[in-house]
Formats: C-alpha cells, sequence, structure tokens
C-alpha cells in the first residue's frame, strides 16, 4: 500500500514538477494562449508594500504586457495601505482596487484571502495568477513558471509556485524544504491525512496560477489557511492531476519571527481541522508512521520517506515485577 | 555645417514620445541593475545585457575577448560607425544588496546613477528606435564595456578600440548623470596609490613613528604641502584611506589612494615625479617600506568646443530647453581621444548621492536625457556633425 503510493506519487513529481527555464520562450507561449483564446489576470495582494510595488508592476508591465502580451490585466487589490502602495502602482499603470470597493454590500473582511477571493469577481481573465507583492527580487518567471503548465496542458487546473531547494548540502543530495511553518506543521499534517498532498513542495507558497472555473467552486479563508484549504479542497474535487508545481529559483522577502509564525501556525490548524472534519479523514486516518520530506538530486525532485514510530511503555504499575518489588 | 533646423523641430515631439516607454526602460534598468558587476566581474551583466541585443534582433551581437558586450544594428549603407558607449561595471562588491526601489518619480539602489541607467538607455535605445520607426545610416555600435573604473584603467574601452572591425568615426559615452553633462575633451590624469608598511623585523625600541599610519600620515602632509599651479588648473584628490586593523596594535600597513588631476600634461607628469621623491624620503627618513604604484594614467585632449559634434550637441540641447554644462572627463572619452575619435560624454538624468548605496535618480528628466541621446544620434547620422 505504501509502496503504491510511492511509485504514484514520484509519478506525479516527475511529470508535474517543472522548472521555470522550461518556459523561458515566452513568445511561444503567448502564440499557444492566443491559440486557445485565454486571457489571463494577474492579481497583487497587498497591504502597505509600496517599497516593492512599483518594481513589480514595472517588470511584469515591461515583459509580460509590452514585450509579448502574456498578461492581460495587471491589478492590484489593497487591503487599505497607510502608504503609498495604491499610489505608486496606479501611477505605474496597475488597475488598482480598495477590497472594501469590491462587491460593497458585503461586510467587510481584511485579510490576503479577501483580497484573492475579490479578485475573482473583479478581473476578467479565464485564469488568475497570484503573486505576492512583497517580492524584492521579483522577475517575470514568477509569472510565466506558473501560467505555463495551464496554458501547455488543459487537465492542469491549480499550478503552485516553490523556491529556494538548497537549505543543506551533502553530497548530491540536498534536502528540500518549504518554510518553517511548512516543515514543522504541514507536512506533518499532510503526512497523517493527505499523504498526496505530500507531493507540492512548498503547499504555502503565496504564488500560484489558477483556472476561473476551479476558483470559483472553492470557500476562500480570509486569514493564513487559505492556500492550505486551497490544495485540500481541489485535491478533494480534481484529485491530484489537477495540480502541478514550478521551481521559480530564489525569492528574496523578508524573514518572519517565530511568533509571526506561531500566529500562521495557529490560523493554518484551525482551517485543516474544519477541512478534515468536514472530509471525516481525522476519525478514519490510520495509524500512519511515514513522515514525507523532499531532496533535491540535481534537478531530480525525490521524496525522501522518514519512518517515524512513537512506541509507548504501559504505566509501570502494569508490570508484574514492579508491584512485587514494591508491594 | 548642414542646417540642422528641421532636426531642431522634431526633438520635443520625440521627448514626449519617449514617455511611452517608461516601464520598458525601467524595467531594463531594475534588472540591468540588480545583477552586480565590480570591475572585473561584470560577465553576469554583460550576458543579460547581450540576451536583450539579442531579443532586440541585434543579429551580431557578441561578447568579445576582454568581455565588453557588443551590439550591432546595421545601418542602410553602413559606410561608416557611430559608437554608444556605456560602462557596465560599478564601484560596488558582490556582497551589496544591489535590491533597487521603484517609487512614483524616482529609483534608488547602489549603481543607480554610475551607471545602470545608462546601460538600460543604451539597452533599450534599438526597441524605442524600432517602434518609433527611426532608420539609421550608419551602423550604430552598441557597447557595454567592461574593466572601466579603478584598477580597470579602461581595460576594456582600450581593447575594444584596438581589435574591433567597425569603421568607427564617432562616438557618445553614456552616463547616467547629470543630465546636460557635455564632456569633449579629457584632462590629464595619473591614479595611485601609496602603501606604507612597518617591517617584520621592526626595531620595537625605537620611539614615536612605530606605525604605518604615521608614516602615512607623513606622506599625505608633504603632498599637502606640493605647490599646485593655478593655471594651468590642477588638483590633488586624496580619495580614500585605509590601515590598521584595531584599537590596541599598531598599524602594520597604511594606504592612500588619491589621483592628480591637471589640464596639463607637464605639470601631471611633474606632481608624479615629486610624489615619488616623497615616498623615497619618508622611506629612508622613517625605516618602512612606502610603496608608489600608479596604474592609471590619462593624456589631456580632445575636439574643441567649436567642434561640429560639440555644436551639434550643444544645439541638440537648446531645442530640448536642457542646460549644458561643461566639463573635462577622464572616464572613456579619454581612451577615444587617444585614437583620434571625436566623442562627447553625455548624461541622462538627475540624480544624486552617487557612489553610496542609496544612489537615486530621478525618472521625469530621463525623456529628456534620452531624446538628447537620440537626437545626437540623429544629428550625427544626418551628416550635421561633419
Amino acid at each position: 500500500m505504501t509502496e503504491d503510493i510511492v511509485s504514484n506519487l514520484q509519478n506525479w513529481i516527475n511529470k508535474n514538477t517543472y522548472h521555470h527555464s522550461e518556459f523561458w520562450d515566452i513568445k511561444k507561449l503567448v502564440e499557444v494562449k492566443e491559440s486557445k483564446n485565454l486571457t489571463i489576470s494577474l492579481c497583487l495582494p497587498t497591504l502597505n508594500e509600496e517599497k516593492t510595488i512599483g518594481k513589480e508592476i514595472i517588470i511584469f508591465k515591461s515583459e509580460l504586457m509590452e514585450r509579448y502580451p502574456l498578461l492581460d490585466e495587471i491589478a492590484v487589490i489593497d487591503s487599505g495601505s497607510d502608504d503609498k502602495t495604491l499610489e505608486v502602482a496606479k501611477n505605474y499603470g496597475a488597475d488598482t482596487y480598495l477590497a472594501s470597493d469590491i462587491l460593497p454590500h458585503l461586510e467587510p473582511k481584511r485579510g490576503k484571502g479577501e483580497n484573492l477571493w475579490k479578485a475573482i469577481y473583479q478581473l476578467k481573465g479565464d485564469i488568475i495568477v497570484y503573486v505576492d507583492a512583497d517580492i524584492s527580487n521579483i522577475h517575470p518567471r514568477f509569472v510565466y513558471g506558473l501560467v505555463a503548465p495551464l496554458i501547455y496542458r488543459e487537465e492542469v487546473k491549480y499550478v503552485k509556485g516553490f523556491y529556494d531547494r538548497p537549505l543543506a548540502f551533502s553530497g548530491n543530495v540536498r534536502a528540500s524544504g518549504g518554510g518553517r511553518v511548512t516543515e514543522i506543521l504541514v507536512r506533518p499534517l499532510f503526512s497523517l491525512f493527505f499523504p498526496d498532498l505530500t507531493a507540492m513542495i512548498q503547499p504555502l507558497s503565496g504564488e500560484y496560477a489558477v483556472r476561473r472555473e476551479v476558483l470559483e467552486q472553492i470557500a476562500f479563508p480570509i486569514g493564513y489557511g487559505v492556500e492550505t484549504s486551497h490544495l485540500i479542497d481541489v485535491y478533494h474535487m480534481y484529485g491530484l492531476e489537477a495540480f502541478a508545481q514550478t521551481d521559480l529559483d530564489k525569492r528574496v522577502h523578508e524573514n518572519k519571527p517565530t511568533q509571526a509564525l506561531g500566529k500562521m501556525a495557529f490560523g493554518i490548524l484551525q482551517t485543516f481541522i474544519k477541512r478534515a472534519k468536514a472530509l471525516g479523514v481525522l476519525d478514519k486516518a490510520e495509524h500512519k508512521t511515514i513522515l514525507r520530506q523532499f531532496q533535491v538530486r540535481q534537478t531530480e525532485y525525490e521524496q525522501n520517506l522518514i519512518e517515524i514510530i512513537e512506541e509507548e511503555r504501559p504505566p509501570m504499575i502494569e508490570i508484574e515485577e514492579y508491584r512485587n518489588k514494591f508491594k | 555645417m548642414k542646417d540642422i533646423k528641421s532636426l531642431k523641430k522634431e526633438l520635443p515631439g520625440i521627448a514626449e514620445k519617449l514617455k511611452k516607454y517608461r516601464e520598458v526602460l525601467l524595467a531594463n534598468l531594475v534588472m540591468v541593475g540588480e545583477i552586480p558587476a565590480p570591475t572585473f566581474q561584470e560577465s553576469r551583466r554583460v550576458e543579460f545585457i547581450l540576451n536583450r541585443f539579442d531579443e532586440a534582433g541585434l543579429t551580431d551581437s557578441s561578447i568579445d575577448d576582454a568581455g565588453n558586450g557588443i551590439g550591432v544594428l546595421a545601418g542602410s549603407d553602413s559606410k561608416s560607425a557611430l559608437l554608444l558607449n556605456a560602462h557596465a561595471d560599478t564601484i560596488f562588491s558582490e556582497k551589496t544588496d544591489h535590491t533597487m526601489q521603484v517609487s512614483s518619480d524616482s529609483i534608488t539602489g547602489p549603481g543607480v546613477a554610475d551607471n545602470a541607467i545608462g546601460l538600460a538607455a543604451m539597452i533599450t535605445l534599438p526597441y524605442i528606435l524600432e517602434d518609433l520607426k527611426i532608420k539609421l545610416k550608419n551602423d550604430l555600435i552598441l557597447l557595454a564595456g567592461v574593466k572601466s573604473l579603478g584598477r580597470g584603467n579602461l581595460e576594456g574601452m582600450r581593447f575594444f578600440l584596438e581589435n574591433n572591425p567597425f569603421k568607427i568615426n564617432k562616438a557618445i559615452c553614456i552616463e547616467g548623470i547629470q543630465l546636460g553633462r557635455l564632456s569633449y575633451s579629457s584632462i590629464g590624469m595619473l591614479r595611485g596609490e601609496i602603501t606604507c608598511r612597518v617591517p617584520e623585523t621592526y626595531d620595537w625600541s625605537r620611539f614615536g613613528d612605530s606605525s604605518a599610519i604615521l608614516t602615512l600620515n607623513e606622506v599625505i602632509n608633504k603632498i599637502n604641502d606640493m605647490r599646485l599651479p593655478r593655471r594651468p588648473r590642477t588638483s590633488i584628490v586624496m580619495g580614500s584611506i585605509e590601515g590598521g586593523s584595531s584599537f590596541n596594535t599598531i598599524a602594520r600597513d597604511a594606504t592612500l589612494r588619491f589621483e592628480v588631476r591637471s589640464e596639463s600634461q607637464e605639470v601631471v607628469e611633474r606632481a608624479g615625479e615629486t610624489i615619488n621623491d616623497i615616498t623615497l624620503e619618508v622611506s629612508s627618513k622613517t625605516g618602512d617600506q612606502v610603496e608608489l604604484d600608479i596604474f592609471a594614467k590619462r593624456i589631456p585632449g580632445g575636439i574643441p568646443y567649436s567642434h561640429p559634434l560639440t555644436r551639434c550637441a550643444r544645439v541638440v540641447m537648446e531645442s530640448l530647453d536642457i542646460e549644458p554644462r561643461l566639463a573635462p572627463s577622464i572616464s572613456e572619452l579619454s581612451a577615444l581621444i587617444d585614437k583620434k575619435i571625436p566623442a562627447l560624454t553625455l548624461g541622462v538624468t538627475v540624480g544624486e548621492r552617487t557612489f553610496k548605496t542609496n544612489e537615486t535618480i530621478q525618472i521625469e528628466p530621463i525623456y529628456k536625457g534620452l531624446a538628447h541621446l537620440i537626437g545626437t544620434i540623429l544629428a550625427i547620422d544626418g551628416g550635421y556633425c561633419e
């Protein structure tokens, strides 16, 4: 049983994991996009991002609108920044929206998930690609690397980005990790309850491209749980085959302190338990003992299975010799 | 000189049209500027530039043996070639955070003015010319020159001038700042380092001058006492000092970096000899090693103010309402002058805090700077500068 999962997952990984450099030919990408009559919208959710937003818009607009018309729309959806985020974004020609102005009759909620969700209503593309606005080493690959599998393969519905492969070197095998919350919380949870989803190398990354037909069918947590819930819901509806993931190389952003990660983990855990209960997996989870991590051998991504068995001893009082000795 | 009036009328219109290339130009600026390129280690930046030349359809682009990136925009009759140069190297090390920050009206980051915006202007030019349907008669050679600054001593440009196959008869060097800069001549210069070392076998019983810093101080005082003529104008720039390692150990070495600049070659030479004498004198007095290393020189020269090329550039500036700032140069222009190629150095925009990591340029003046560049190219191509 376990071996089946392993070889299936490895097959899936080999077939659905890309490196952005495979899609360097943007001209070809645009041709295929146009032949399929697809439209693509870029959504940048923001909250006080004046330092990085201008650069992101300039690069995407120049490279993926003016030079190669891959994007049909660049939109900033803001949660109410007090800095110049919207002014800078507007100046460089992005469409700018305040989340609270979209579907204004709904009670406003504040969080990134709200902006992502309202983008489905506000933006017009058949594909929406979400990119966080705090990336300081922004590059067109953050968009074309994510939309390319959707353009080339109709069965793919949801493409996730991942980064920062080399965390540690030992010989020619590198451990490949997500962030701290991924490795400490999400990967162990998925290993226990949704082993298929452990094939996603960075389940929490904020960069992904999704078809509208999928986005309109799933619920959106407003806070930290949005990425986790997407994976579970899309997996539940369409299976693992609907996913692909792309290596986007290095992503530079500000590192969060451990306390902030605690908040994040708490939000994710709430979302996870809600989903797991609804799907009934909490009760019927077999006692799984395999933790699934990742390693990279040159350009091959492999799962690393670690058996972790938590055995127990009974209370000492139940041991006869003990009772005889201390009677 | 042919009548330049019709060209003059077109230029303000061109400046206006250039605004639509803002994102393309600034994206190039950010992408090129975020690739570190300390002198002697420019290869990644040059590769990026070559990719851009290829994408713009400059089929003959290549990297030469010195590491220079070269793009060729073929002209309609190709009888002669105009060289456009922007140096690719910066003073910032690989370890400096090269992230650029874009605000509504300015861009900040190490090397953004010197010379990322110059490079960006150059690599965006083929795209702009094609989009504006401007076709040149002359070949336009785009050179991203390496090993230009400091100890690089214009090595990239000199190699290119020695070995290139083109019929270059004029050249424009592009520097990021300041808009209106017009350099057409080079001053005499020599650039060097003086290093003082306390010998390993130092006699610790001697008192007082037992530090390389004190020895260097002696050298500096003597250089400061040198008598320099007011005419021809001459100056000695003490650029930086470095020495020692802590609070409580005697400095074993200390280094001064300096430049002598003068309108007269003879004065430069004489100052060089005097500095050499000073180092010998201090060395023999103190018993420390004092070494003088002069690794870069420039010979004064250039075209006159009234040269048709200078005049063209001034007319173009006037039509765009740019105030000319005349200043001699000791950068790539001098290598061109040595080869007797009439050449100018122009600036692209307004900026500040050069050589600091928060170097900043203004976005709005870039359009005028680019229009000036294109106008000057059109004037040369149209034969107005002969």
